[in-house]
């Protein structure tokens, strides 16, 4: 008999698979928008909703959106937020901050975003808050061409506005 | 066993890439045209199914973002395997049996061309001594068809025939991606692509999608004229390894054939998923198909090869053929893992 040997424990397979990405048609039309600080949504045939960001189809109805792109404002309203007391690398907010769900104005489905230059006591469901843009030299695909939102000053919505989009 | 059917069957053209679209933009008309052709709409469906794969999309539950095409707000009931959408239609089908729904979607989708495919494949292989030798899966193919020839079951002519027929057959497939009139002797003047296989063996890479519509009883035949009543199903599977299997005949297609009852009356039209030519051979024989049987009207997977989706379309292209009334009983196959592995037999027929 052979010397029992320990069982193996570990295998270096390295898997490295290379691929050609499309975000695809209505990201790539999103993304392109936002390169140029434009917010675009799209509205479903079926009831008229606006979704951000635009997409093919409707989750909903399961019809395909096409047509014209709707451009949103970069205002909108807080509609449920936490407060964030871990780190994270892509986000340069000192801790803690709020993070957010907000509904644009025009939108019928809400984006997720960081809220400054508001104490965490201030934050608030109903809250107006207006996009922070970084430089525009600074501009890329990438919805952190939005530095973050701040409140806008505006008196607070009133519940019934958003009460759907929680 | 309850009465099922096929009852409607849409796909996008296969095109060697689908540059811009992403996987569930190729997948949105197909479904959208389904539920135009049935009058179905997503609350009429008891059950979705869908196959994909999450290594074509190089990314994680990429099967997810199909949902956008149906419509899952309100919630849906909802399956996925991430294997040809033939198996989604299997679990449909037994979604149906046990009167759990009376009406299933089936789709199936892939986007290859964002990857190298032939290298990808190698990951559905024994990860401990065959994957991290990266063999390809045309490599694989043609040690299955090299051994093939050696034993004398097959001839290098027979591939080309098989190349030449199904690529006139996709002539008449509007969807299909490498069609026309080849001769066989100029295709073996070509050259060897990776021994013994030419390029006429091997089935295109191909981006696409394609959906079903099944049902149940009275409900088929509100939805169809003609419904493809699924008379037999069976899916059979090998093991793994090349090594402990006879590569020459496909024994599980044999018994899933036998078991799905295809040998008990004569066949009409077949449509087998053979992405590579000796393939084909091996696996019209396994199903027993008599001289009289139309084989790959659509031109196979020779002339359109959707992974995920290529297998579903078989089963897609015989039903059509029982609706139209060219055929009263047709066998539709579908194959999954390295040089036929798996595989899966469906018996429809008109009556
Ligand atoms: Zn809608």
């Amino acid at each position: 008999m052979s010397e029992e040997k320990e069982p193996v424990e570990v295998l270096r397979t390295p898997v490295e698979l290379d691929y050609t990405y499309s975000a695809g048609v209505s990201a790539s039309r999103f993304l392109r928008a936002v390169e140029q600080g434009k917010l675009l949504g799209q509205r479903c045939p079926v009831d008229g909703r606006v979704y951000f960001p635009s997409r093919g189809s409707c989750p909903q109805h399961g019809v395909p959106i096409e047509g014209e792109p709707v451009e949103l404002s970069d205002r909108g309203t807080i509609v449920t937020f936490s407060v964030n007391r871990v780190p994270s690398e892509n986000i340069d907010l000192e801790l803690p901050y709020a993070a957010i769900q907000v509904l644009l104005d025009g939108a019928d489905t809400t984006l997720f975003h960081v809220l400054g230059e508001c104490s965490i006591d201030d934050v608030r469901m109903g809250m107006r808050v207006e996009a922070v843009w970084r430089p525009r030299d600074e501009w890329t695909i990438s919805m952190q061409n939005i530095r973050y939102f701040k409140p806008s000053g505006e008196p607070d919505a009133p519940f019934e506005s958003y009460q759907e989009h929680i | 066993m309850r009465d099922v059917a096929v009852v409607a069957f849409t796909q996008s053209p296969s095109v060697r890439c689908e540059a811009n679209r992403n996987e569930t933009e190729i997948l949105i008309p197909v479904i959208h045209e389904i539920k135009q052709q049935t009058g179905l709409a997503t609350e009429d469906i008891g059950f979705i199914c869908s196959g994909s794969s999450d290594y074509l999309a190089g990314q994680s539950f990429a099967f997810v973002a199909g949902l956008d095409a149906i419509g899952a707000w309100p919630p849906v009931s909802e399956s996925h395997v991430e294997m040809d959408g033939a198996w989604a239609l299997y679990e449909a089908w037994v979604k149906l049996q046990i009167e759990d729904a009376d009406v299933a979607l089936v789709y199936g989708f892939g986007k290859p061309s964002m990857g190298d495919l032939p290298r990808t494949m190698a990951l559905q292989l024994d990860p401990y001594s065959v994957m991290p030798l990266w063999p390809d899966a045309v490599s694989m193919a043609a040690l299955q068809a090299r051994s093939c020839l050696e034993a004398g079951v097959i001839s290098e002519r027979e591939m080309a025939q098989v190349a030449v027929r199904d690529r006139a057959n996709a002539l008449n497939n509007p969807f299909a991606q490498v069609k026309g009139e080849f001769d066989v002797d100029a295709l073996l003047a070509e050259p060897m692509l990776v021994s013994p296989l030419r390029k006429h063996d091997c089935s295109p890479i191909s981006d696409g999608a394609c959906a079903m519509v099944i049902a149940a009883g009275d409900r088929a035949r509100e939805l169809c004229e003609r419904p493809a009543w699924i008379r037999g199903f069976e899916h059979i599977l090998e093991p793994q390894d090349l090594g402990v299997r006879d590569l020459t005949r496909s024994r599980s297609t044999e018994i899933a054939a036998e078991k799905a009852g295809a040998h008990s009356d004569k066949i009409d039209v077949a449509e087998v998923y053979a992405p590579f030519t000796h393939q084909s051979i091996l696996l019209e024989r396994a199903l027993g198909l008599g001289d009289a049987a139309v084989v790959n009207p659509s031109g196979g997977a020779l002339a359109a090869n959707p992974l995920m989706a290529a297998g579903l379309t078989r089963v897609g292209e015989a039903s059509r053929r029982v609706w139209e009334g060219q055929a009263d009983r047709a066998v539709a196959h579908a194959t999954s893992g390295p040089c036929l592995q798996q595989n899966l037999v469906v018996v429809l027929e008109g009556n």
